[in-house]
């Protein structure tokens, strides 16, 4: 091909996936081996010692794994990226790469309830603590920085859905004071959002949700965006100082542009286990080539759900940016022009009780705790993930007792709404 | 006949472009130096194998370039099975292409004396984060071509498709076979079919 680039839909397809060199077979093969012969041994000390591209051991690299790594590089339109277990492994790699004990990072309250968790209780134990701001009022994040700050995190779309995030203003703030700008596309995708063109240095995804799409495979990515220059940056010692493991190696200066990718491999992969299986790989690769029909399908569904609700007796609020009277619209038109995705929530004038009712009644969405699967979903958080909190906590984590959460699927919306119908009538 | 004696053996694909954009190259521009030069000099060659200089030399060497390290500071010495040389004009026979591992206002200097080497190197490469245009420009007025702020082992890594197996974004896509590269099956070639 010409040294145009090639559009997302071609991406989608193609990127990080030539034939197999040795087999010539088209799909990517699933290479499901632990390990990988070297050539000889001088070859063998040229992978360990970082000196050659090759592969040595599924914890640190797999084939199948890598086409998936290219892969969404190429979507999200970064340098590199790096397979792993699950969104949560993303998260913990990408923080692990940056932080030092006694370190602080500003992170978005509004969070999928997991990072949240996350965030508060297991980062305690490694001394990263988490500084909450209110992603609707940037000012907040500069208000948080601190000379211990190393990292700034928020969502695109947030959850529990619903939450368009002005990537752009907090970007402005994590430029202004040289931390870098991580941005979860979880919700999004690359194909509505991409946040390195509104000022992300790093993306993390639970690839669980849209990538894979199909509700089968739990696995995360971490992209970078190589617009961070950490070589010579004394705050981020993994990547600007000589690093023991490799012989003093400074990893941010032998890599350049994609010296986080790396770091996050060699130091935190290596080092910490949490890798992808290639075969959990394979079906999110397989998810992605599709991945710019579902979206758009996904959004439209979404719109026309959330259109149907705002006007149904029973439902008291819709929070759903495609919606022109949602306070996210404006932000909506300007971050995802194509939709506003496929997760939101509403309000059920019966409350709580109302709430058990509608997802005991439903009979077509499936009441579980995921988002972006084929299959519509729809959870009550008040009951469910949010149950442990008071009233006063889930009110402000946007779970309060009449909230309801849904994420569309792929059906005809006629039949999601006659479900939807059929339910709030019982409910 | 080894993999890369018939790479050299071919001719030069791609016709000189004087007004080269350094900052955006075509594939097609650095796949044909990569095809095209066989002797190496690099210049800041480094004895410590942590430094990028190092790995780039060894990482060449083992893709069949006879890379020749010059760095003053070691001069005499024996890196990676090679001597090494204390400047440019000392490097006995022709040279192909001068492979700069120094800063950006070194580069001036360099590529000075790489300009008075005879016969004149075909290629000047100046490593990623390396840039000197005023350099450039007077290579260029000679014929040399000139490529800045990339590494060539990055770009044989993504033009061959090694660099995919580390999730770096080659930017290329295909549907043709990567070609392995003779022995083994983790060194691939820089020429699709």
């Amino acid at each position: 091909m010409s040294d145009r680039l090639p559009g997302f839909n071609t991406l989608a397809i193609h990127a990080g996936a030539a034939p197999d060199a040795a087999t010539g077979a088209r799909a990517t093969p699933i290479y499901q081996t632990t390990s990988f012969v070297f050539d000889d041994v001088d070859h063998a000390a040229s992978l360990f010692g970082l000196q050659a591209f090759g592969n040595i051991y599924s914890r640190i690299g797999n084939p199948t794994c890598s086409v998936l790594e290219e892969r969404v590089a190429a979507l999200e339109g970064g340098t590199a990226a790096l397979a792993v277990a699950s969104g949560h492994a993303a998260e913990f790699l990408t923080f692990h790469t940056l932080l030092q004990p006694g370190d602080e990072f500003i992170a978005a309250r509004k969070l999928y309830g997991g990072s949240i968790n996350q965030f508060n209780h297991a980062y305690k134990n490694f001394g990263w603590n988490v500084v909450w701001a209110d992603s609707d009022d940037p000012s907040t994040f500069e208000a948080a920085v601190t000379p211990k700050t190393k990292a700034i995190f928020v969502e695109s779309i947030a959850n529990p859905g619903g939450v368009i995030v002005d990537l752009q203003a907090i970007a402005a703030i994590a430029k202004k004071h040289r931390i870098p700008f991580i941005v979860d596309n979880t919700m999004a995708s690359p194909y509505l959002i991409r946040p390195f063109e509104h000022g992300a240095d790093i993306i993390v995804h639970s690839a669980t949700k849209f990538l894979g799409g199909h509700g089968n495979s739990v696995g995360g990515l971490i992209v970078d965006g190589g617009s961070f220059n950490f070589a010579g940056d004394d705050r981020y010692p993994m990547l600007s100082k000589p690093r023991p493991e490799y012989g003093g190696m400074v990893l941010g200066e032998t890599f350049g542009n994609f010296g986080f990718a790396i770091a996050a491999r060699v130091l935190g992969l290596r080092d910490l286990g949490p890798a992808l299986s290639p075969f959990n790989a394979f079906l999110i690769l397989n998810g992605i080539e599709t991945l710019p029909l579902r979206m758009q399908r996904h959004s439209d569904n979404a719109l026309a759900v959330a259109e149907h609700l705002s006007n149904h007796s029973k439902v008291s609020w819709v929070s759903y940016p495609g919606l022109r009277t949602d306070r996210y619209h404006n932000l909506a038109k300007q971050y995802c022009p194509k939709g506003a995705g496929a997760v939101f929530t509403f309000g059920l004038k019966g409350g709580y009780e109302a709430g058990v009712k509608l997802v005991s009644n439903l009979k077509l969405f499936s009441h579980l705790a995921n988002i972006g699967d084929t299959r519509s979903l729809v959870i009550h958080p008040a009951s469910t993930t949010h149950r442990q909190l008071t009233d006063e906590q889930k009110t402000q984590a946007g779970a309060g007792p009449e909230v309801v959460r849904l994420s569309i699927g792929l059906e005809d919306t006629e039949d999601l709404i006659e479900d939807l119908n059929q339910a709030l009538d019982a409910a | 006949m080894s993999y890369f004696t018939m790479l050299v053996e071919l001719p030069c694909p791609f016709p000189y472009v004087p007004a080269m954009d350094h900052s955006n190259y075509p594939n097609d521009y650095i796949r044909g130096i990569l095809n095209s030069v066989k002797t190496i000099a690099l210049v800041g060659a480094s004895a410590n194998p942590a430094r990028p200089s190092w790995i780039v030399t060894k990482y060449l060497l083992e893709r069949g370039y006879d890379v020749i390290p010059v760095n003053p500071g070691i001069a005499g010495t024996e890196l990676l099975g090679k001597k090494v040389y204390g400047s440019l004009a000392e490097v006995p026979g022709p040279i192909d292409m001068v492979e700069i591992f120094r800063n950006s206002e070194a580069a001036g200097p360099i590529t000075d004396e790489a300009l008075a080497l005879d016969p004149l190197p075909k290629v000047i490469w100046m490593q990623l984060s390396v840039r000197n245009d005023e350099a450039a420009a007077k290579a260029e007025a000679t014929g040399i071509k000139v490529v800045m702020d990339r590494c060539p082992k990055i770009e044989f890594g993504r033009l061959s498709g090694e660099i995919s197996w580390q999730g770096v974004n080659s930017r290329i896509l295909s549907s043709k076979k990567p070609v392995l590269s003779g022995k083994g099956f983790q060194k691939l070639g820089l020429n699709r079919p």
